[in-house]
């Protein structure tokens, strides 16, 4: 086995530890925004598809290539973009509301 | 010197993604995270372009235009009660670039006629989970979007037609190590993983999707990281390896909720009529309906009232109204929270989101862990739209389909108002035990109708 290989595998194994960690700790409010973040962020494999698009390796790596890239891109753009939507609809109660119920609740 | 500059720009991005997932623990910090990542993405795109192999640009521009053209309506138009199948094309989309690198890297080392055996390895991999989540994503998704019909579809053997064929796909793997360029074998294995999409979401009825959604983003993870290993690229397998974990850690989390094992979600074909016939009988007794002004008076003097928010509120597109009646009661001294179970959307943490929007702050909206306390010292219960995620047979009766499902302890609260479009039963078809106790009133109608007579008869008030 190539030692870039089993490098891959190290690269691979702390990667499922830092991700199982990290993601564990992400409150179930927020696993929608989650799973929308990770398509986006899974766009990454524009990184395979853009080198097949642009070699020259045949028609075929061309074609398939140039649909990757489309399909990688489609989740990038819309993937971020739901995710900032959706984040900044998380608002907290506003300070000024908050002491009103306060007083409010003072009432009998 | 250029090779190692496009490693380290990928260094840089890998950075940021881990420090967005980080961010996204919090909802304050969670969009600026998400902005880094955006940074980081742009970042690796760009030095990709600067990769030595890359001869031309025109094909690039035509994919990148095609992708951003319909990645945009994908990220700004789309209604957030539709976001569960949203994700399931997107799922079909990276699992399509995948698969695609995949078949497009192996026809080039055809080509050259040279494959390596650990080479191919990955490819096979890459191929079967990414030709897998294609098809079971848009399966998904045509469920959820109700192209397809939505319940269950099963035929005798399924489940050992299923093995055998994955056991077809494991041997084409096999026979592919030893003889890799063998192109036949190579296409029988796209074709089974691509049926094998199919099959595999089948048997899968509406109320399982969460399940099946977010198992399908851990398969859409591995195909990336079988990508990252067979073009030797590490941001990719850190990546995937991420996005796997989300979506097992997604899946694991929902499957509990449900109190189903993950093999009985895949394999049970819950909502068959066959689980629901059992326990019908438990439920004896009246419901007692309310009219809206008994419950306007009682929920406008409570000190502390709990709205359990279900799927119904969602279909009858009444968030507003229920942001506007806990508004109310706010502004009249009283202290008003959504409790949240985990599986009271369509897809994990889905009514968190449509409640946002809405316009409920984040912190009104509690998790069942840490309100299923506050019930016992709780003046009313609203419960709007949900069914079985309130229903104690799941603790009392265990011949109920449901029973050992955590649920919401609403019946602990001093009184409960059900608002519920008629007498029949929920989404799994189980009687609740619920609507006939003596605490319990019903308030019949649809909900968005009825939550607009709570709104104006609290005004008046």
């Amino acid at each position: 086995m190539p030692s870039t290989t089993i490098i891959q595998m190290f690269v691979f194994l702390l990667a499922g530890f830092v991700g199982f960690q990290t993601i564990s700790r992400i409150p179930p409010l927020l696993h929608t925004p989650l799973m929308a973040a990770t398509n986006a962020i899974s766009g990454i494999s524009l990184v395979g598809s853009l080198v097949l698009s642009g070699a020259h390796d045949g028609m075929l790596a061309t074609v398939l290539g140039t649909i990757a890239v489309a399909s990688a891109m489609a989740n990038v753009v819309g993937g971020f973009l739901i995710t900032d939507r959706m984040l900044a609809m998380f608002k907290r109660t506003r300070v000024a509301a908050g002491e009103e119920g306060a007083a409010g609740a003072g009432r009998s | 010197m250029r090779e190692t500059s496009i490693q380290l720009a990928y260094l840089v991005a890998t950075f940021l993604f881990v420090v967005a997932l980080r961010s996204l623990g919090r909802p304050d910090t969670a969009r600026r995270g998400m902005q880094l990542a955006a940074i980081g993405m742009a970042v690796a795109i760009v030095a990709t372009l600067f990769n030595a192999h890359i001869l031309s640009y025109e094909w690039i521009v035509v994919g990148c235009v095609v992708g951003a053209v319909a990645g945009y309506p994908l990220g700004m138009w789309v209604p957030m009660t539709a976001m569960p199948q949203r994700i399931a094309l997107s799922h079909a989309f990276g699992a399509l670039a995948a698969t695609l690198v995949g078949v497009g890297e192996y026809s080039r080392g055809f080509a050259v006629g040279d494959i390596g055996r650990g080479h191919v390895v990955a490819l096979g991999l890459e191929v079967l989970f990414g030709g897998l989540t294609v098809t079971g994503s848009l399966m998904a998704f045509g469920k959820l979007q109700e192209i397809l019909p939505g319940r269950p579809m099963t035929f005798r053997f399924q489940h050992g037609f299923n093995l055998a064929l994955m056991a077809c796909a494991v041997c084409g793997l096999l026979w592919l190590i030893i003889d890799p360029t063998n192109l036949a074998v190579a296409i029988a294995m796209l074709s089974i993983s691509l049926v094998l999409g199919v099959l595999f979401v089948l048997p899968i009825g509406g109320a399982d999707m969460p399940v099946v959604v977010s198992l399908l983003n851990s398969y859409a993870g591995l195909a990336a990281v079988a990508t990252g290993f067979a073009i030797d690229n590490n941001i990719l397998i850190v990546v995937g390896a991420l996005d796997g974990l989300s979506g097992l850690i997604l899946s694991v989390a929902m499957s509990k909720a449900m109190n189903r094992s993950f093999s009985n979600v895949l394999f049970g074909a819950f909502g068959s009529p066959v689980a629901s016939a059992e326990g019908a009988a438990a439920a004896g007794g009246e419901m007692t309906a309310i009219a809206a002004e008994d419950v306007a008076l009682r929920i406008a003097y409570s000190d502390r009232a709990i709205i359990v928010p279900g799927y119904g509120l969602a279909v009858a597109q009444a968030q507003h109204q229920v942001r506007e009646l806990a508004d109310l009661v706010d502004k009249r001294g009283g202290d008003v929270r959504f409790a949240i179970h985990p599986v009271a959307g369509r897809m994990p943490g889905h009514m968190n989101v449509l409640l946002a929007e809405a316009g409920v702050p984040y912190d009104k909206l509690v998790e069942m862990e840490d309100i299923n306390e506050r019930f016992a010292e709780t003046d009313i219960v609203l419960v709007v739209g949900a069914n079985d995620v309130v229903n104690p047979a799941a603790r009392t009766n265990p011949n109920s389909p449901i029973f050992g499902m955590p649920i919401l302890k609403v019946a602990d609260a001093k009184s409960v108002v059900v608002l519920k479009r008629g007498r029949g039963t929920g989404f799994s078809g189980v009687e609740n035990d619920l609507f006939v106790d003596p605490k319990t009133s019903m308030l019949f109608g649809d909900a968005k109708q009825s939550l607009l007579n709570l709104v104006v008869e609290v005004k008046n008030v």
